[in-house]
């Protein structure tokens, strides 16, 4: 055991080939995420008015924007938890669109999502939560590999010591960093996070950035970050999308956003 | 014309929430006889629905039997009809106070109890957690469920229908001394398998309604706190008042199939 945990860190994991990511630094990669022109409204109030956005393997994207400006439900698109008005919803090369649930479980199977409120399992502690994924998925993995692997990325996310304890008794930096490790169990190779530093302290939202930076080094995940903070965006994204009124407003680097000319990204900038 | 707004809109809503009920049943059919299946989900709700109902339905199995026994007795020999006492208290506690009683206080306790759960699942986005972990909540949440209500409710039903039966004899006996063989001896004097089996089958019917209203008032609830206590509340009464419906259809249908 304390060899399986002595190599947590140095990623035993299944990593992501190179290619993929140099692939992405040079924007020729077959996209793992391809939203396009999408429009979402619930009833009179519209939300999304034609978004578009890419993500390749390998590559950090915040989403930034003011709260209410569509962001997290740009996320559940991505994830089928909400479907779009128009417009298409490519995942892994796969239109999610109209797909069942048993259809889109393949999909799923390889992606990993944060809740803004971790959305732990109430009546499961921590440790449960985490083999949750890997009981339903990995039938031919046995019980003491489980065991294994979920220690594992509880090492990883630094709650080794806390697999006994109930999500009401965790604080919210410590429910986030297990909903992170429940999200992590089934080794995805596209992970979402909703606000993932939304109610944490400093030094929390820290913590969690440092993580995220150690995933993407350790694993070469692609991600997806959906936030309003705009250090913990800088610190861990390559590419960040800003959002205004359920439109991109602009899309590229942090320098790109701080060389830009339009109103609202200046305005942004000097507010956050 | 402004009374017809109010009143389209009750019928549109009446169209709407019976349409989504087909829906989410359809999803759930669909889901419970698809693999892989959650046996060991299934196992726990029917400890949790049935072991942890008995008591209370004992005890208002119990006390509709003093009740029914104390009722007829007097009423019997006011009509000069004391020797029927054993047969009418086996016949409307086993026909129709049993499966009823049962019926309702299940849809009291198991009613709300599915009902806040998956609604406190729903709001704190729990189940869609279970989504994007790809595993289906008709699948895990609700087919083990609503399959609970409906294995445990006919088993539930004998324990009150005995419950009722027995304390119905002790009142009776404290008052006039009867032996409980003769009692039931006397009870179920002409009494066939079909005078007992569909009024207790019956409450399966009793328990799909249950399970299914209640997971659906659950996993449809939006809002929060007050959502949760909302989804309790409707499932406890549109429950309740499905089980009494239902009922209605049930008696005449068995009075039809298996005349007495």
């Amino acid at each position: 055991m304390n060899s399986t945990l002595a190599n947590a860190r140095s990623s035993s994991r299944t990593t992501r080939p190179v290619a993929n990511v140099q692939e992405s630094s040079n924007g020729d990669a077959t996209p793992i995420v391809n939203v396009e022109d999408v429009y979402k409204a619930f009833g009179q109030q519209h939300v999304l008015n034609g978004v578009s956005l890419t993500v390749n393997p390998g590559e950090t994207r915040a989403v930034l924007g003011r709260s209410g400006t569509g962001k997290s439900v740009l996320l559940r698109l991505i994830v089928g938890l909400q479907e779009p008005d128009s417009g298409t919803v490519k995942v892994f090369g796969e239109n999610t669109t109209g797909l069942s649930l048993d259809q889109l479980a393949p999909i799923r199977k390889k992606m990993g999502f944060l809740f803004q409120h971790a959305a732990l399992y109430d009546s499961l502690n921590v440790a449960e939560n985490v083999a949750f994924p890997l009981r339903h998925h990995r039938a031919d993995m046995a019980r003491s590999e489980q065991n294994d692997r979920v220690r594992q990325v509880l090492y990883e996310v630094g709650m080794e010591n806390q697999s006994a304890k109930m999500p009401a008794d965790l604080s919210g930096g410590m429910q986030k960093r297990t909903g992170l490790a429940r999200a992590l169990v089934l080794d995805p190779e596209l992970l979402l996070l909703d606000e993932p530093t939304a109610g944490l302290d400093p030094m929390g939202s820290a913590e969690i950035n440092e993580l995220v930076l150690k995933l993407q080094k350790e694993h070469h995940m692609a991600f997806i970050v959906v936030t309003h903070d705009m250090h913990s965006a800088r610190t861990i994204a390559n590419r960040l999308t800003l959002l205004n009124k359920g439109c991109v407003v602009i899309d590229g680097s942090f320098e790109e956003l701080q060389d830009s000319s339009i109103e609202f990204v200046r305005e942004f900038l000097k507010h956050s | 014309m402004p009374i017809l707004t109010p009143l389209g809109e009750l019928v549109n809503d009446f169209f709407e929430w019976f349409g989504s009920l087909g829906i989410f049943a359809w999803n759930i059919a669909r889901s419970a006889c698809t693999p892989p299946f959650e046996g060991r989900e299934l196992v726990r709700q029917l400890d949790e629905i049935g072991s942890k109902s008995l008591p209370l339905v004992a005890l208002a199995g119990s006390a509709i039997g003093v009740v029914l026994a104390m009722q007829a007795r007097q009423s019997l020999t006011q009509f000069g009809a004391k020797s029927l006492f054993p047969s009418a208290i086996v016949y409307s506690v086993v026909q129709e106070m049993g499966p009823i009683i049962t019926g309702l206080v299940v849809s009291g306790r198991v009613g709300a109890g599915i009902g806040a759960e998956l609604a406190s699942m729903k709001v704190s986005e729990q189940i869609d957690a279970l989504e994007v972990s790809a595993v289906s909540p008709y699948r895990f949440l609700a087919a083990p469920r609503i399959l609970a209500c409906v294995l445990m409710m006919p088993l539930l039903t004998v324990a009150a229908d005995f419950c009722a039966l027995l304390m119905g004899w002790f009142a009776n006996a404290l008052v006039e001394p009867m032996s409980l063989h003769r009692f039931m001896e006397s009870g179920f004097n002409g009494a066939t398998l079909s005078t007992f089996l569909p009024p207790t089958f019956k409450t399966a019917v009793f328990g799909l309604i249950v399970g299914l209203i209640s997971c659906f008032q659950g996993m449809t609830t939006t809002g929060g706190a007050e959502g949760v206590g909302r989804a309790a509340t409707k499932s406890v009464v549109l429950a309740s008042l499905f089980v009494i419906l239902a009922d209605v259809v049930l008696v005449k249908f068995i009075l039809v199939v298996f005349p007495i």
